[in-house]
C-alpha cells in the first residue's frame, strides 16, 4: 500500500435545492474539488459516488456513468457505492483503496443525496430501508424510532438525562452559524430543543438531523501527482477503515454502543499510529443527539455512559479537549444522507487547511471523521494528517 | 413510489412471521428471530429451528408519530423490543395500549394482528404484535 493524499475538496451548500438536479449537484461539487486540487479534470481515472436513495427518491440509478457523462469524462471507471447513511464514507474508502493499491493515481470520491423532491413520508420509508425490510421496516418502525430505542436503553443503563444529551444539538447549531455551506445557520436554546415536537419518543424534532439536498467531492491522488499539483498545504490520508455490525438492534446484546465504531476505530488508530488524544478535530455522525454522545464514547474520548459530560462541560467546543462538529455536524450543517460522509471529510480537511474562519482550531494537524450507516450496521472512519 | 409492495414477499415469510419461528445456534447457544440458517453472531451453520415462547417483557419502546408513508393511516403507534422468556429479542408493534401510559418492563404476550395494507387493491399484511398481559 502506498501513501494517498487529498488534493482538493468541494461541496455545494446544503439546502432544498429546488432548481438543481441530482446530476447538477454532483457536477458542481466535482468542479469545485477539481479546481481546488490543481489537477486537470482529464487526469481523473476513477470516480466512486456515495448515495443511498437515488433510485427510490429520484428514480435514478447508474450514477457512475451519469456522472462521467455530465462531467465530460466518459471512459473513466465509475460506480455508485451504497452503505445507507455511510455511503459517503464507504465511497471514500473505495477511492482510497483505488489509489493506495497503485491501480489509479487520481480518483474522485463523491457523495450526493437529493431528498427535497419527495414527500416526507416517502423519505421516512426510504430511510428505514437501511434496516431489514421484512422484519424491521415491516413493523412500521421509522429510522428515528430505532434511534429512540437506543436513547431509551442509554438513559436506562446510565441514568443520563435528556436535557444533557440534547445539548449536542445546541452545540452544532452554535457553530453552523459561521459555516456558509450549512443548512441551518441559526442558534437554538436547550429549551427550544426540549419543547420541539416529539417525532419518536423521546426524540424531539430538534434532536434530529434535517433532510436536505447536497453533494460534496474529494480528489485523492498519489505522491507523484501531488508534487505535480504543487499545493500549498499537503494533506495525507493517515487511515481509512470500514466495519460492520449485526444489522438490526434486536439482534445485538448492547444497544448503547456501536460495535462497528469500536472495530473501525481500533483499526484506524493503529493504521494512523495515533491514539485518541492525538486528534485535534473530530467529526461525528450525530444524526440524533444520543448518537453524538455514544460516538464520543465509542471513539475513545469518554468512558461509557459519560459522553454527555464532555458536551456539558464544554470539552467538545473550540478550545476544549476534543473540538467536535465545529462546522455544524449533521444536525445543523445538514445530512443529505449519502453525501454526509464526504461533507464530514470536507469539514475535517477545511480545518487542516486552516480555512475554517471563526471556527478554526489553531494548528490543527490530525482530524478524524466518523460516518455511520443505519443504526451502526456500517461505520466508516477516516483520519487525515497535515504534512508539515 | 417508495414501497416494498409484493405478494410473494409476504407469502414466502408467512410461516416464520405468523408462528414466531426463530433459530438457536448449537455452537454459541444464542437464539434469534427471525429464523435464518447461519448464526449472525458466530457464523455457525448448525442452527436448530425453534418455536419461540409467546410471552416476555417489554424492554424498550417508542411512539412512532412521523411514520413511513405506508403506515401513515395508523400513526401514532408503539414499536418496541420484547425479550421473550427464553431471552430471544423481537422487534414488534405493541398493541392494545394507550401510548403515554405504557411502562418499560411490563409483561407482554403475542397476538396475531394486521400490520398494513398494500394499497387499495393489494393484500393485507399480518404478523405478530405484543400486548400487555392482563
Ligand atoms: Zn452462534
Amino acid at each position: 500500500m502506498r501513501k494517498v493524499y487529498v488534493a482538493g475538496i468541494g461541496a455545494t451548500k446544503i439546502r432544498e435545492h429546488w432548481e438543481v438536479s441530482l446530476r447538477e449537484l454532483l457536477v458542481k461539487a466535482a468542479q469545485k474539488a477539481i479546481e481546488d486540487s490543481n489537477i486537470e479534470k482529464k487526469k481523473i481515472q476513477a470516480a466512486f459516488i456515495g448515495n443511498m436513495s437515488s433510485g427510490v427518491l429520484q428514480g435514478q440509478e447508474h450514477l457512475g456513468s451519469l456522472f462521467a457523462t455530465w462531467m465530460g469524462i466518459p471512459g473513466i471507471a465509475a460506480s455508485k457505492v451504497e452503505a445507507a447513511c455511510a455511503s459517503g464514507g464507504a465511497a471514500f474508502h473505495s477511492a482510497y483503496l483505488a489509489v493506495a493499491s497503485g491501480m489509479y493515481d487520481c480518483v474522485i470520491a463523491l457523495g450526493v443525496e437529493k431528498m427535497s423532491d419527495a414527500l416526507t413520508g416517502d423519505v421516512t420509508a426510504a430511510l428505514i430501508m437501511a434496516d431489514d425490510q421484512d422484519y424491521v421496516a415491516f413493523t412500521g418502525a421509522s429510522f428515528v424510532g430505532l434511534n429512540a430505542l437506543v436513547y431509551r436503553a442509554y438513559m436506562k443503563k446510565y441514568g443520563a438525562k435528556q436535557e444533557d444529551i440534547a445539548l449536542f444539538a445546541v452545540h452544532d447549531h452554535k457553530y453552523a452559524v459561521n459555516n456558509e455551506l450549512a443548512q441551518f445557520r441559526r442558534e437554538f436554546s436547550l429549551e427550544d430543543v426540549l419543547k420541539s415536537p416529539l417525532i419518536a419518543d423521546p426524540i424531539r424534532l430538534l434532536e434530529c438531523a434535517p433532510t436536505g439536498d447536497g453533494a460534496a467531492a474529494v480528489v485523492l491522488c498519489s505522491e507523484e501527482y501531488l508534487k505535480e499539483a504543487n499545493n500549498e498545504v499537503k494533506i495525507e490520508v493517515a487511515a481509512s477503515t470500514l466495519a460492520t455490525d449485526i444489522l438490526s438492534l434486536h439482534d445485538r446484546d448492547d444497544l448503547t454502543t456501536l460495535q462497528a465504531t469500536v472495530r473501525a476505530a481500533e483499526k484506524a488508530y493503529k493504521m494512523a499510529k495515533i491514539s485518541p488524544s492525538d486528534v485535534d478535530v473530530l467529526e461525528v455522525h450525530d444524526a440524533f443527539t444520543i448518537l453524538g454522545v455514544i460516538h464520543l464514547e465509542d471513539l475513545g474520548f469518554a468512558k461509557k455512559g459519560e459522553g454527555w459530560k464532555l458536551v456539558k462541560e464544554g470539552e467538545i467546543e473550540l478550545g476544549g479537549k476534543i473540538p467536535t462538529n465545529l462546522m455544524g455536524g449533521l444536525k445543523a450543517r445538514g445530512h443529505p444522507v449519502g453525501a454526509t460522509g464526504i461533507y464530514q471529510i470536507y469539514d475535517a480537511v477545511t480545518q487542516l487547511k486552516g480555512e475554517a474562519g471563526k471556527n478554526q482550531v489553531d494548528d490543527a494537524e490530525v482530524a478524524l471523521a466518523q460516518n455511520v450507516g443505519g443504526v451502526g450496521g456500517t461505520v466508516s472512519i477516516n483520519i487525515f494528517r497535515r504534512v508539515r | 413510489m417508495v414501497k416494498a409492495n409484493s405478494i410473494p414477499r409476504v407469502w414466502r415469510e408467512r410461516t416464520i412471521k405468523y408462528r414466531l419461528i426463530g433459530g438457536k445456534c448449537k455452537k454459541c447457544g444464542k437464539s434469534f428471530y427471525p429464523f435464518r440458517r447461519i448464526c449472525p453472531r458466530c457464523g455457525s451453520e448448525e442452527i436448530e429451528e425453534v418455536h419461540l415462547p409467546r410471552e416476555g417483557k417489554l424492554l424498550y419502546y417508542t411512539v412512532i408519530r412521523a411514520p413511513p408513508s405506508d403506515f401513515e393511516e395508523y400513526a401514532p403507534y408503539v414499536v418496541g423490543i420484547v425479550e421473550l422468556k427464553d431471552g430471544t429479542r423481537v422487534l414488534a408493534q405493541i398493541t392494545d395500549v394507550v401510548e403515554d401510559q405504557l411502562e418499560e418492563g411490563v409483561d407482554v404476550e403475542a397476538v396475531f394482528r394486521k400490520y398494513r395494507e398494500q394499497g387499495k387493491e393489494g393484500i393485507i399484511e399480518y404478523g405478530i404484535k405484543f400486548r400487555p398481559k392482563t
